[in-house]
């Protein structure tokens, strides 16, 4: 990221749509975000960024953005952005969706986009909640929620967004909070930069339904216990004075006092590793944002995107016969001749 | 023709058509010694059409009734139209296929039976108590018994094929034997050999040995007494390849893609019986098209949406079940006005129904199978070469419009197969697209939804600086396509989206009638009835009654202009249909005026005979 981009400024990527979230919702801080870095991308003409939406109170997002974009239908946005990417790869697609929208009714088409790798950058804004409908559980609330339709609490158990797409061969995984500014920026760089798909968990406040669901990794006093940073190459300490790190055991990750195990023992966080089982387990040092809780890149690791094989494809098959010939094709099947 | 007939005039029969019909178990490669002969065939140059039928199970029992798979053939010197309603000929491998097709066969018909799988066991898998070659069944037929398995095993011993493995080249046995009696050459069918499985591999060298056999057994063994004539048809002059609808479908698309200077995009779900056309697209990459197997029915649909936003020629293709799923995809193309075509190829239905067998019920589902008020143009392949232009109509339609059209085909379409003169491919219409570039607002501002003279939007691609713009579900306002809510444009999308689509009836053919221009009868069908149709008018009228037309309709939504003044022509306008009467409903709904139903949802097409008969009925009906 170039600190003295010129080209473009936010306003560039204002759509002339008013914005019509609830005031206060986590979801105008990450639009502002995601505005921000997209001008700082002196190398791209914005007409090469398509945003598209499924439904749900996050899959207005391409409203607002004066790019290309399409909202589209309940859970389907990475069907429709695989689409888009796969006919012209030349397009930055990025998908916006929700805990509602990715996880429960379009989580086939998410885990799918996530294993062939098309290039597509997912930023799934997790709420823990259905805002648009106005307040029903969403397969990330947690177990025991009161909402309208779960008046008892909530008896199905949740994901973890981070793990599930662990699990499902996604090349690129991580997590950051709304309000924390710099490492959305730092994330959505490293996401943009990899090809592939770029798997993002984002905590969005939804202030109306669900307000301070994140609160512990929020609120002033509570933050720094509860934040994990995760950075490349650097040992994996939080808390305050980063006394406590994680370490890796045959059981999983688990968490130590530096001052106990000493910091040589604290496992050195490398995102690139091949094998994901790593990273799957700091992914399980918590279900939702609840006491220490990762946050940051979790996976990067190079594979061939999809549309990158489709077209070495049809290159292949174009170099070994050559330009389809539509005559030819209608004779291919063995012809005889009428006089 | 009787038996006596047969006996006394051993030497060769001459017929202007014949039936013929393999049958067996679906591993003993019927499907394969039917399209071999059919090609053969088809490059002595008879006509022909041919009718696969496939067991509805994959893995029914080897040697049940369940388990037969079964392929007709019919040639003639003659323009025909349908695959035959009886077969003259049955080759039946085992008792199974017997049972099966036995009261299909013509009266004095002639039974092929590979006697080395007519015993107790199998007899008892399929429910016959007795050999029926023995207690009287068959006396009405001719029967040819020839130990097919012990003379395969024998001629194939040098092949390097060993074990019951030998067993596997049997279908070319009999190819063999039925290439011999109809006087056609094995060339095709060894030089066909040779390129699948290799002239020097085990497997190649066995089923060649196998056939020359078959072939062999017929001019060496007394007990052959039957040979048949079916000289070449009078076919127009041109180049024909004998083909089936998928691949025809396939092919327009392609074609299509072509004359629109457009790449394709075919993103689809494996579904029975449409799988072929995916499979035939992915074949042929070098022309640039992008097959996208999709994980599930929905995704095949956004996906297509998807490449159709970026500017490629999308389509999609499934059956009647991956329809319903993919229906709120199709509505979203229609709300974004996005170019889509969408191939269902119909199968029996409701639910999973029978996925083998040909209907077709979706008539309605195609016009009306959507949420809220969402029209779109609807049009049906006739045959199985047909589906070729009706492809590339339906791409011309869904570009010059700017919407998705469904393309409906059948699993008789689909599966069987027709000599096709190869269209002129120079003289194709271009049908050329130009992507917005430009802003078209008085205030140079780009309005996505501001219409041209037939009520399109402009298609403007991602990449395009200046136009960026954003599509989506919501109901959108009148030009600007901003989201909108007020009730004076709801109504007024609403209805320009309806005209849009009307429009249509003014840029497609007048339907044409094949026959006298009014009279006592029009036999009016759609779709894959085709063949059937005019076999059963021209028999009625044959028969004398001559009074009687036929039309059949390509477009069935919007109805072409002129329809309701044809309709009027008659006296009576009969709608056979592989359904309960669904086109019916939509004629008396718009020209209400009465329409005489014939249904039928057996899972096969109709006869020639049938549709006689139902004509026959009309005009005796009137006059008693
Ligand atoms: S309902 Fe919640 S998520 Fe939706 S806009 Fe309002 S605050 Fe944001």
């Amino acid at each position: 990221m170039s600190a003295t981009a010129t080209r473009y400024q936010r306003s560039d990527f204002q759509s002339d749509q008013e914005v019509k979230w609830c005031p206060g919702c986590g979801d105008y801080t990450i639009l502002a975000s995601v505005q921000n870095f997209l001008a700082t991308l002196d190398d791209v003409d914005k007409e090469k960024h398509v945003f598209v939406a499924g439904i749900g109170c996050s899959s207005r997002f391409p409203y607002y953005m004066d790019t290309y974009g399409m909202h589209t239908i309940h859970g389907r946005a990475p069907a429709f952005a695989s689409g888009i990417a796969t006919a012209n790869p030349d397009l930055h697609v990025w998908v916006i969706t929700g805990d509602g929208d990715a996880l429960s009714i379009g989580g086939n088409h998410l885990i799918h986009a996530l294993r062939r790798n098309v290039n597509l950058k997912i930023l799934l804004f997790n709420n823990q909640i259905y805002g648009l409908t106005k307040g029903q559980y969403s397969p990330t609330s947690e177990v025991g929620k009161r909402t309208k339709t779960s008046p008892m609490g909530s008896i199905d158990y949740p994901f973890n967004p981070v793990s599930l797409a662990l699990g499902a061969e996604a090349s690129f995984v991580a997590r950051t909070i709304d309000m924390d500014r710099n490492m959305t920026a730092d994330i959505l760089t490293a996401a943009y930069g990899h090809k592939g798909t770029a798997f993002i968990e984002i905590y969005q406040n939804c202030n109306v339904f669900n307000d301070k669901a994140f609160i512990q990794l929020t609120a002033k006093d509570e933050k720094v216990a509860n934040r994990v940073y995760l950075k490349h190459g650097a040992p994996i300490v939080f808390g305050k004075d980063d006394e406590n790190g994680i370490v890796i055991t045959s059981t999983g990750a688990a968490i130590v006092k530096v001052a106990d195990v000493g910091l040589d023992a604290i496992h050195v966080h490398d995102v690139n590793q091949p094998d994901p089982s790593v990273a799957f387990a700091i992914s399980r040092l918590s279900h939702g944002p609840y006491g220490p809780t990762p946050v940051g890149v979790f996976r990067d690791v190079p594979r061939p995107t999809y549309e990158a094989e489709v077209t070495r494809q049809l290159v292949d098959a174009q170099a070994k016969q050559g330009p389809g010939d539509l005559g030819d094709l209608l004779a291919s099947g063995g012809t005889w001749t009428v006089t | 023709m009787t038996q006596d007939t047969l006996l006394a005039d051993p030497e060769v029969q001459h017929r202007d058509r014949i039936v013929i019909r393999f049958a067996g178990d679906s591993g003993d490669g019927m499907q394969l010694a039917g399209t071999r002969f059919t090609d053969a065939s088809a490059l002595f140059g008879n006509d022909l059409a041919t009718f696969p039928s496939f067991p509805a199970e994959i893995r029914a029992p080897a040697g049940t009734v369940a388990g037969v798979s079964s392929f007709q053939i019919h040639i003639a010197d003659f323009d025909i139209l349908t695959p035959g309603d009886a077969p003259d000929v049955l080759v039946a491998m085992n008792p199974a296929a017997l049972m099966a097709n036995l009261a299909d066969v013509e009266e004095a018909g002639l039974l092929i039976l590979n006697s080395d799988a007519f015993n107790e066991r199998n007899f008892a898998k399929c429910g016959y108590d007795v050999d029926p070659r023995e207690d009287g069944t068959l006396d009405q037929y001719n029967v040819l018994s020839v130990p097919m398995e012990e003379l395969t095993k024998l001629a194939v011993v040098d092949s390097g094929v060993r074990g019951r493995a030998t067993l596997r080249s049997k279908n070319f046995f009999a190819l063999g034997l039925i290439t011999w009696m109809f006087g056609r050459t094995l060339d095709p069918i060894t030089d066909w050999i040779d390129k699948k499985f290799g002239a020097d591999q085990p497997v190649g060298k066995a089923n060649t040995m196998a056939l020359k056999a078959g072939y062999n057994y017929g001019i060496t063994t007394d007990a052959v007494h039957y040979k048949y004539d079916v000289p070449p048809a009078k076919m127009p002059a041109g180049t024909y390849t004998n083909i089936t609808g998928n691949k025809a479908l396939a092919w327009g698309l392609i074609a299509a893609a072509q004359l629109a200077k457009l790449p394709l995009f075919f993103g689809s779900y494996p579904i029975t019986p449409a799988s072929g056309v995916l499979e035939e697209l992915a074949r042929q990459k070098h022309f640039g098209v992008k097959t996208f197997q999709a994980e599930d029915e929905i995704a095949a649909a956004g996906i297509s949406v998807g490449a159709s936003f970026a500017g490629h020629l999308a389509a999609t293709g499934t059956s009647g079940p991956g329809v319903a799923l993919k229906s709120e995809t199709i509505s979203l193309a229609l709300m974004m006005e996005l170019p889509l075509v969408i191939v269902n190829v119909q199968r029996a239905g409701p639910s999973t129904g029978i996925p083998t067998k040909t209907e077709q019920a979706d008539l309605m589902s195609a016009i009306y199978g959507r949420h809220g008020e969402s029209p779109l143009p609807v049009i049906a392949a006739a045959s199985p070469g047909d589906a070729f232009s009706t492809a590339i109509e339906a791409c011309r339609i869904a570009l010059k419009y700017m919407t998705p059209v469904i393309l409906l085909s059948d699993g008789f379409v689909a599966n069987s197969s027709e000599p096709w003169m190869l269209p002129d491919v120079a003289s194709l219409p271009e049908m050329p697209v130009s992507f917005a570039t430009e802003p078209n607002g008085e205030d140079g501002e780009f309005l996505p939804y501001k219409r041209n003279e037939f009520l399109a939007r402009p298609w403007a691609i991602p990449g395009t600086p200046g136009l960026e713009h954003r599509l989506g579900g919501l109901e959108k306002q009148v030009e600007t396509g901003n989201v909108n809510y007020v009730p004076e444009n709801h109504a007024a999308m609403t209805e320009l989206r309806e005209r849009k689509i009307a429009g249509i009836a003014k840029d497609i053919p007048p339907v044409t009638v094949e026959g006298p221009e009014n009279g006592d009868v029009l036999v009016l069908g759609w779709g894959g009835t085709y063949g059937s149709i005019r076999a059963g008018v021209l028999r009625a009228q044959q028969a004398g009654y001559n009074s009687v037309a036929s039309a059949h309709l390509r477009h069935l939504f919007p109805f072409p202009a002129n329809l309701g003044s044809v309709l009027r022509s008659y006296k009576h306008v009969i709608v056979p249909e592989l359904n309960r009467g669904q086109l019916s409903k939509l004629l008396q709904a718009e020209y209400l005026i009465p329409i005489e139903s014939y249904p039928k949802i057996m899972g096969v097409p109709f006869k020639a005979t049938e549709i006689q008969a139902r004509i026959v009925a009309t005009i005796e009906g009137d006059r008693t």
